[in-house]
């Protein structure tokens, strides 16, 4: 009886599977088609990798851009990456040495959650702004005269708005990271160096950090590669030159001219080669431990 | 038999600072690494840090509702010059004009009837592929398993993009249906592994037990199955009504410009719209994320697969 089709695992993950694959499928084989110029719809029907030769050798105008896009697109990247693991990291440990209160600590954690994406942003934009509430309160101070003095945080040449964005999103998404490895760990390690005279930073260091590592590499990794590759962020704390990655393949692939679409698509192909092996080497990591 | 089915206690690992062990006696035979447990250690929390932590709590609780009181602050703003550091003039002109407008009705109504259909259809999809995820093991289970992983890594940039033709083609772009069948690439493994994680916790024998006392499979599924699985069902469901209800970019590219959702017109007016309205969308935007996290989140578990939205 149990070896009726009806009891097969397969039967079951069917209607997920087939979803999944028709759709991820298709978006990825449509996607390295338009990439190759393949366009039923400007009858353009021979494969042609010029796309891709324009991209690595910077030619033409979506190539001029994409070697500084990609330099400010890993900028920003690893810089929130490490800026974010290295907070998440000391909220952790500061988190796990404290007793009691594990609702309040829960709420604040998944707190960003409440915060999509878009209105994070959106919220950067009105407080950090030249006329947003902070400029506001330094003119009130009298700190600065007018909304020119106040310096540029948001909408900047640096990404500083993005980098900011990310590193306060980032920091509860990695520290329930941490404090989960940090839970399950006998606290007796720390005990023992901390018998032993080790000082808060030796212990961080040489106790805590090994500990932690493969499950913080694991998910930094995961950070890095969404960063890397979400759009709207970085198209509204961003500017338009230099701009991310993703920016520039969406602009390329909405340019009115068709045969723009091309580099648009293999921009983005791009940017998903980088992605998924990212994230396969952080799917390595967090199995080791 | 006053509590024959006990709800499923999520299994954890106690540690340092679990209730479990807050009141035992060191020693006596007891196996340090073997029961992971700490002696009851006084002067940590007597530690500089220990203290500040207590009275950091109001504080806390401010800088949670910091970006709420951002967005109050502006959309219901009259006349706010530069300046000034707070309003001088309150007004709900804006947030009642926002709510009579056509276009953001339209957008709230499209929103909650897109979020609310992919929660559904993820649900019944992603139901039986979690519960044999989650419960058998079987060849092929890890390839399975990786291509409804391959959702959560691959930007919805290139997905977006690559459907968009294949859309245009079938007549699917600018449709309600062709949105929904979009958002399930992100939501159905996030539901998927959600439940998953709670089948691997989940007893089976409860069900074996139903059905040995003559209750019919579909009782049994209704009475034991469900009852038993219905937290993680609830988070499952809120969570894809949220990673649904804030979706741009794949609205956007399939949407072609006639499914105006609520993200697009607010990244539409946070492009260059005046703060006022900008707030008032955010505002409206963000009630239904903000009342699901303020519910279920004491409820979370951490360090498992999170989908970013």
């Amino acid at each position: 009886m149990r070896s009726h089709p009806l009891f097969s695992p397969w039967f079951s993950l069917a209607p997920a599977l087939t979803i999944v694959t028709v759709l991820l499928g298709a978006s990825l084989v449509y996607g390295v088609a338009q990439s190759l110029g393949l366009m039923s719809v400007i009858g353009q029907d021979t494969l042609s990798l010029d796309a891709y030769r324009n991209l690595f050798t910077g030619q033409g105008m979506a190539g001029r851009e994409f070697w500084g896009s990609l330099a400010f697109s890993l900028w920003v990247s690893i810089a929130s990456t490490l800026i974010s693991s290295a907070l998440a990291l000391l909220v952790a440990v500061w988190l796990s040495e404290r007793r009691g209160s594990g609702g309040a600590e829960n709420l604040a954690l998944n707190w960003n959650l409440a915060f999509p994406h878009l209105v994070w942003s959106v919220a950067l934009l009105l407080f950090l702004s030249q006329s947003g509430l902070l400029a506001r309160w330094a003119a009130a101070a009298g700190i600065i005269q007018t909304p020119a003095d106040f310096p540029v945080l948001v909408r900047d040449r640096y990404g500083i708005g993005i980098t900011l964005h990310y590193v306060s999103k980032e920091i509860p998404f990695l520290a329930l990271i941490i404090l989960a490895v940090l839970r399950t760990q006998p606290a007796g390690y720390d005990l023992v160096a901390e018998n032993l005279g080790a000082s808060r930073w030796q212990r961080l260091r040489y106790v805590t950090l090994p500990q932690v590592a493969p499950a913080l590499l694991s998910g930094a990794l995961l950070v890095f590669a969404f960063i890397f590759s979400s759009y709207e962020v970085p198209a509204l704390l961003g500017v338009n030159y230099p701009r991310m990655l993703p920016a520039l393949a969406l602009r390329f692939f909405n340019d009115p001219d068709l045969r723009s679409r091309a580099d648009g698509m293999a921009i983005s192909l791009v940017i998903t080669v980088i992605v998924l092996i990212v994230a396969a080497v952080s799917l390595k990591k967090g199995e080791q431990k | 038999m006053k509590n024959p089915l006990p709800p499923p206690s999520p299994e954890r690992t106690p540690g340092r600072n679990s209730p479990i062990f807050k009141n035992q006696k060191w020693g006596k035979g007891q196996n340090f690494e073997q029961n992971n447990t700490t002696p009851p250690l006084k002067i940590r929390s007597l530690d500089f840090w220990g203290r500040l932590g207590g009275g950091l709590r109001f504080g806390l609780y401010f800088v949670l509702a910091a970006p709420l009181l951002l967005f109050i602050l502006y959309a219901f703003s009259n006349r706010w010059f530069f300046p000034q550091p707070f309003p001088v003039e309150w007004t709900s002109a804006a947030l009642v004009r926002t709510l009579s407008d056509t276009r953001v009705l339209a957008g709230l109504l499209d929103s909650l009837g897109i979020a609310a259909i992919v929660s559904l259809l993820s649900l019944a999809l992603g139901f039986p592929a979690a519960r044999v995820l989650g419960l058998r093991q079987f060849r092929g289970r890890q390839i399975a398993w990786l291509v409804l992983f391959l959702p959560t890594v691959v930007p919805p940039l290139a997905i977006g993009m690559g459907l968009n033709i294949l859309f245009l083609q079938t007549g699917l772009a600018g449709t309600f249906l062709g949105v929904v069948l979009a958002h399930l690439i992100p939501t159905l493994p996030y539901v998927i592994f959600t439940l998953a994680g709670a089948y691997a916790r989940y007893d089976e024998n409860f069900e074996f037990q139903s059905l040995v006392l003559g209750a019919s499979p579909v009782r049994t599924f209704l009475t034991v199955t469900l009852r038993l699985i219905a937290p993680s069902l609830v988070v499952a469901a809120l969570f894809a009504f949220l990673i649904s209800w804030s979706q741009y970019l794949l609205t956007l590219l399939i949407g072609s410009g006639r499914i105006i959702t609520l993200p697009i017109l607010l990244f539409s007016a946070a492009s260059g719209g005046n703060p006022v309205t900008i707030a008032v969308l955010s505002l409206i935007f963000l009630a239904p994320p903000v009342l699901v996290i303020a519910i279920t989140a004491r409820h979370l578990r951490g360090g498992e697969i999170r989908e970013q939205y």
